[in-house]
């Protein structure tokens, strides 16, 4: 909780204290990007790696809102679904007409507003955990979008929708082809990292994940803090949504899965599964590290099922470090 | 929590394993190879223009002994309509229903995709004895086979879609088959690529024989041509997996000559993918989904369709009113499989219609088209 204590340090400076301790998804994404580059020495160049960051950017934005409600010590289980109706939705409202694309944008951000604050009210005030309140949810809106649709995709996103995710800028000096999307997740990372280290919210919410009783003593408004992490994350999902049927179209699957796929990164990242720590900078390499190690299965050609076993491998691995490292360390809790 | 997470884990590991174990199976019957590929080239019997109530090489069965007086209750034991193709196919079988008053009750109980469902599904059929006939979609093959043969003894029963392993059911209704497919889409490839080159093959998930066979008719096709297959990738149905995978190719390899597709609905990513990397277009397969087809068009491919037709769905309940009216039925009952190609392409483009509507739903003059199929 060294970051609390901290407050006049630069948030650069913050993130790297935390880069530190949680430093070992930094050492894996290295060696993982190492041995894709040595299979084929090309996904180095810049235009290869860009578009390799712009594959990943709708994973990293997940596990960014992920985080938020980790720390704060629950799960969002909805925001696969809630990627899969931000893309069937768009299709259904835009069908093809670019002129819709703001609006059918608000409406979506609206919707995932609803989904946040709902998830984030039922976990507070009814007192439902979290992994049922999101459960449902994820059912729910899985439910919507299907009855919405009719089971299969209708209508389409226009191009000027799915530039967010696909389009990119030609010929920049040295980077080459430049996509719209690793535009949209630098800026979103720098705002993630700011919002969760530097200011009051990223603090309490590690707090409330830390000791929620001790929270509310030290006078912090515990379910205030609860509801903004669930529609942080909600938003963040509504983002990915956006960028994912930008980047691969409209499929009634697009999202299945994406869920645990942030919550094992955000664990890679050296978050806490209980809540009470965690860190912004290392749950975007543990998303981005998600994705290398896909690409370096995809690589060496082994089969693709072995990508759950691999996921599932490492859950294990992370939380199983990061109980020994606190045992090590003399914690009281274990993580 | 802890607990819930090892579970969550485990259940990770399990599926992980279970998928990389049912891949090892063999699917791969020379025979049925062999029939398939002749079929294609056969002359189907029946109405021109109506293909699903033409057969190939039928052989009819007496059915008087089930003829009873109309009104009947048609009872539908449904694998799932868990994707679009089945969600298109269901609605064309919905449509053909109301096609035919004598058929008073249309029961359709949807398993949702699961054996343990579908099989209580059709005990559950069989005991409330309202059932003048039962049709079954199965889910699996094997584990459905029991069901199937306890329903032959109380009714007269269709299966249709994918198999059993019996035939005590009245007729058995299905297309050409995944092997013909495959092969019709592999054999274009090797026709546009007499020089070689490099193949990618795009499948969806391992271990579901239709696919399997689709797999298996091409494989071999590509091993005696000389051609270099360099990756046959599960992309899972999934847009995002298959963008992924073949950028991930086209990096390693610079160029990839032919994608080869087990099922169409992410041939437009995989199109894209080689767009977004400012490749060239590869020859490609598809199927008969609109968004591919009119990509085809618009961009002037090299690409084919072979197809799973969704007109399939209007069979069963024809030979439904067939066999309760005591008509002969072909016992096996195999349906025309066309394949798309350049010269017919322009004749199944549907603008109007979903990016995964498929053009062979055989439902163009059936009541409520285009709406009820999604399309304005």
């Amino acid at each position: 909780m060294s970051e609390a204590v901290v407050t006049r340090t630069p948030a650069w400076k913050l993130a790297l204290i935390g880069v530190g301790k949680v430093a070992p998804v930094f050492f894996v994404l290295l060696v993982l990007i190492v041995w894709i580059t040595i299979l084929n020495p090309r996904f180095i160049e810049p235009t290869f790696f860009l578009n390799f960051l712009r594959r990943s950017a709708p994973l990293m934005i997940l596990a960014a809102g992920q985080l938020f409600v980790v720390v704060s010590g629950g799960f969002d289980l909805s925001q696969g679904s809630l990627v899969t109706l931000t893309v069937l939705a768009g299709a259904l409202l835009a069908f093809g007409d670019p002129a819709t694309t703001w609006w059918v944008i608000l409406v979506l951000y609206g919707i995932g507003l609803l989904v946040g604050v709902f998830n984030g009210s039922v976990t507070s005030f009814l007192r439902v955990p979290s992994f049922i309140t999101t459960l449902g949810m994820l059912l729910t809106l899985k439910g919507i979008a299907l009855l919405w649709t009719g089971g299969a995709p209708r209508g389409s996103l226009p191009d000027n929708f799915r530039a967010f995710g696909r389009a990119t800028i030609d010929d920049v000096p040295v980077l080459g082809r430049l996509p719209w999307a690793v535009i949209i997740l630098v800026l979103l990372a720098a705002f993630f990292i700011y919002l969760f280290h530097r200011t009051v919210l990223g603090k309490h919410a590690l707090a409330v994940g830390d000791n929620q009783r001790a929270a509310a003593l030290a006078g912090i408004n515990v379910h205030l803090v609860r509801i903004s992490a669930f529609t942080i994350s909600s938003l963040s999902a509504v983002t990915a949504g956006i960028l994912l049927g930008g980047f691969s179209g409209v499929s009634i699957n697009v999202g299945d899965g994406l869920e645990l796929e942030a919550i094992s990164a955000v664990v890679l990242g050296g978050a806490a599964l209980l809540g009470g720590r965690g860190n912004m900078p290392a749950a975007l390499a543990g998303a981005l590290t998600l994705q290398a190690l896909f690409t370096l299965l995809n690589f060496l050609g082994l089969p693709s099922p072995l990508r759950v076993t691999v996921q599932g491998a490492i859950i294990i691995g992370a939380v199983g470090f990061a109980a020994w490292r606190a045992v090590r360390a003399g914690h009281e809790r274990g993580a | 929590m802890h607990r819930l997470l090892t579970a969550l884990t485990l259940l990770f590991v399990l599926a992980g394993l279970t998928t990389a174990l049912a891949q090892s199976g063999e699917f791969y019957d020379p025979e049925q190879l062999a029939f398939e590929l002749a079929a294609m080239d056969m002359e189907p019997e029946g109405p021109e223009g109506q293909p699903w109530i033409q057969a190939i090489a039928p052989e009819y069965i007496d059915t008087s002994e089930y003829a009873t007086e109309g009104p009947w209750t048609v009872c539908f034991s449904n694998a799932g309509v868990n994707n679009p193709w089945r969600v298109v196919g269901y609605t064309t079988m919905e449509a053909e229903v109301e096609l035919h008053p004598d058929i008073a009750t249309f029961v359709h109980v949807d398993a949702e995709g699961s054996d343990n469902k579908q099989i209580s599904d059709i005990s559950g059929l069989l005991a409330s004895g309202d059932c003048d006939i039962l049709i079954v979609s199965p889910n699996t093959t094997a584990a459905l086979t029991p069901a199937v043969e306890a329903a032959c003894e109380q009714l007269p029963v269709i299966v249709f879609d994918r198999g059993v392993n019996t035939d005590c059911p009245v007729s058995f209704i299905k297309p050409i088959g995944g092997y013909a497919f495959g092969a019709a889409a592999a054999n274009f490839i090797v026709e546009q690529l007499p020089q070689g080159g490099n193949v990618l093959a795009l499948r969806i998930l391992p271990g579901v024989d239709v696919l399997e066979h689709r797999w298996a008719g091409a494989e071999r096709i590509f091993a005696d041509a000389g051609l270099r297959v360099v990756g046959a990738e599960f992309a899972e149905g999934s847009n995002a997996m298959t963008k992924s995978i073949v950028e991930d190719y086209l990096q390693l390899y610079g160029t990839i000559d032919a994608i080869w597709m087990d099922a169409g609905a992410t041939a437009v990513a995989a199109i894209e993918a080689f767009e977004d990397f400012g490749a060239p277009y590869p020859i490609i397969t598809g199927e008969d989904q609109q968004d591919f087809l009119l990509k085809w068009q618009e961009e002037g491919l090299t690409a084919v369709a072979p197809t799973f037709p969704t007109y399939q769905w209007r069979t069963p309940i024809i030979a439904a009113t067939m066999i309760l009216s005591g008509e002969d039925v072909p016992s096996f009952w195999v349906l025309p499989q066309p394949v798309v190609t350049q010269e017919t392409l322009e004749s199944y483009i549907q603008p109007n219609m979903p990016p995964l509507h498929y053009a062979l739903c055989g439902c163009e003059d059936m009541p409520g088209f285009p709406e009820r199929w999604g399309g304005r």
